[in-house]
């Protein structure tokens, strides 16, 4: 199935933004290149989120949506910022790069596809999938790129009201 | 024990190497990394992983594996079909995954290990 | 079946966490492919796996997954063995390999963990 918005990512975020208040707001730097370091904001995210009392199934999107991003920022660009922020209804996470960028979008995004090099496949990673568990573990998805400049992904997470359980 | 009997009594699909099924399967390797295949693999193995990327035909000819299954819904890159189709190994698909692929054959294969 | 059970099985050797050598486990996932763990692994599995960095902790601490197996006779890195220690995460090493530590479990009724990609609220 697919999933994603095609609108402009500025109009989708006016969209948003008018009536709607943060419960929690933060951002974190991401290094790249920095592997020892890579997974510490996911891991931080996860705790948040569990403490704010968010169910699990919510949390365990969220952490796997911030891994995998913070696991591309640390094996592709020279430096990331991981945002969270947590309304009554969803969870929005934004993962804003300076790097490469990606010249082919629907080409990164197929199974498979990878650019890394032989270091990151021997640590487990580079197998092509990052940015498609990215996509499937989020209810919206939204990615951009410039080349030479970054990427930027957007990704919401619903959470279930009681009455939806 | 063969690979048909394997591939009949398991379901699995065959992409490639459907004319060498006839071959024995002495053991089983479940593993994803290149590197580790190489160093580790036996021949007759028949190799269990959800690596897709066209190297692991080189890996299954240059190691004289029994055959290749990819796991949990894993479909080969086009590439990786081209080679495979090319050399004739056998390049498997099914929709386990390796942890269960991996019990099952063990116990089709080495039943007296109990 | 327990942990303590699984140590047996497997004649592994305890890296961290010998006081949870009593904790349940039912599931079982193996993979070297940090992504197929994301998508795929259970909460609370058994993850057999050939990789000794790091990530493969913080991987486990992403999913609450309940313990990692080292296959191959692998013994990990220092920084792992800290990481693990950090996250109050087991780690067992065994000789036996991947393809045998898996026969070995499944015959004692370990199943395979296999969540559904888009996984909320749906398991196989």
């Amino acid at each position: 199935m697919k999933r994603g918005l095609s609108v402009p990512h500025r109009k989708w975020m006016g969209a948003v933004s008018v009536c709607e208040k943060w419960l929690y707001g933060n951002s974190f730097p991401v290094d790249g290149g920095n592997f020892d370091d890579a997974g510490r904001v996911s891991g931080r995210i996860k705790t948040i989120l569990k403490e704010m009392g968010i169910e699990n199934d919510v949390v365990r999107m969220a952490a796997v949506i911030t891994y995998e991003s913070e696991i591309n920022i640390v094996s592709y660009a020279r430096h990331g910022m991981i945002s969270l922020h947590v309304l009554p209804e969803h969870v929005e996470i934004e993962a804003v790069d300076e790097g490469p960028g990606i010249s082919d979008i629907r080409l990164a995004m197929q199974q498979g596809w990878s650019t890394a090099t032989d270091k990151i496949r021997e640590m487990g990673f580079g197998a092509g999938m990052g940015l498609n568990n990215i996509r499937n573990f989020s209810d919206i998805f939204h990615i951009s790129s410039d080349v030479g400049s970054g990427t930027r992904l957007k990704m919401i997470i619903h959470i279930l009201r009681e009455q939806d359980r | 024990m063969n690979l048909e009997t394997i591939v009949q009594a398991l379901h699995l699909g065959v992409k490639s190497g459907g004319d060498r099924l006839g071959v024995e399967v002495r053991g089983g390797y479940v593993g994803d990394l290149l590197s580790d295949v190489m160093a580790n693999g036996r021949e007759g193995d028949l190799w269990i992983t959800r690596q897709i990327h066209q190297n692991i035909v080189a890996v299954a000819s240059l190691k004289d594996l029994a055959g290749i299954i990819l796991v949990r819904g894993a479909e080969p890159a086009a590439d990786t079909l081209e080679k495979a189709v090319r050399e004739n190994i056998p390049l498997l698909t099914a929709d386990l995954p390796a942890f269960e692929m991996a019990g099952r054959i063990y116990q089709m294969i080495c039943p007296l290990k109990v | 079946m327990l942990l303590r059970e699984v140590q047996k099985i497997l004649d592994a050797e305890v890296l961290v966490g010998a006081e949870k050598l009593d904790m349940e486990v039912h599931t079982a996932f193996g993979a070297d492919l940090m992504s197929d763990v994301l998508a795929f692994a259970d909460s609370g599995c058994l993850l057999l796996t050939g990789l000794t960095n790091p990530q493969v902790i913080r991987t486990a601490d992403v999913l609450d997954i309940a313990a990692i197996i080292l296959v191959r006779g692998k013994k990990p890195p220092p920084e792992t063995l800290r990481a693990a220690a950090d996250k109050n995460i087991p780690v067992l090493s065994t000789k036996y390999i991947l393809f045998e530590s898996a026969g070995r479990l499944y015959e004692k009724g370990i199943v395979g963990s296999a969540q559904k990609v888009d996984g909320r609220r749906v398991r196989l």
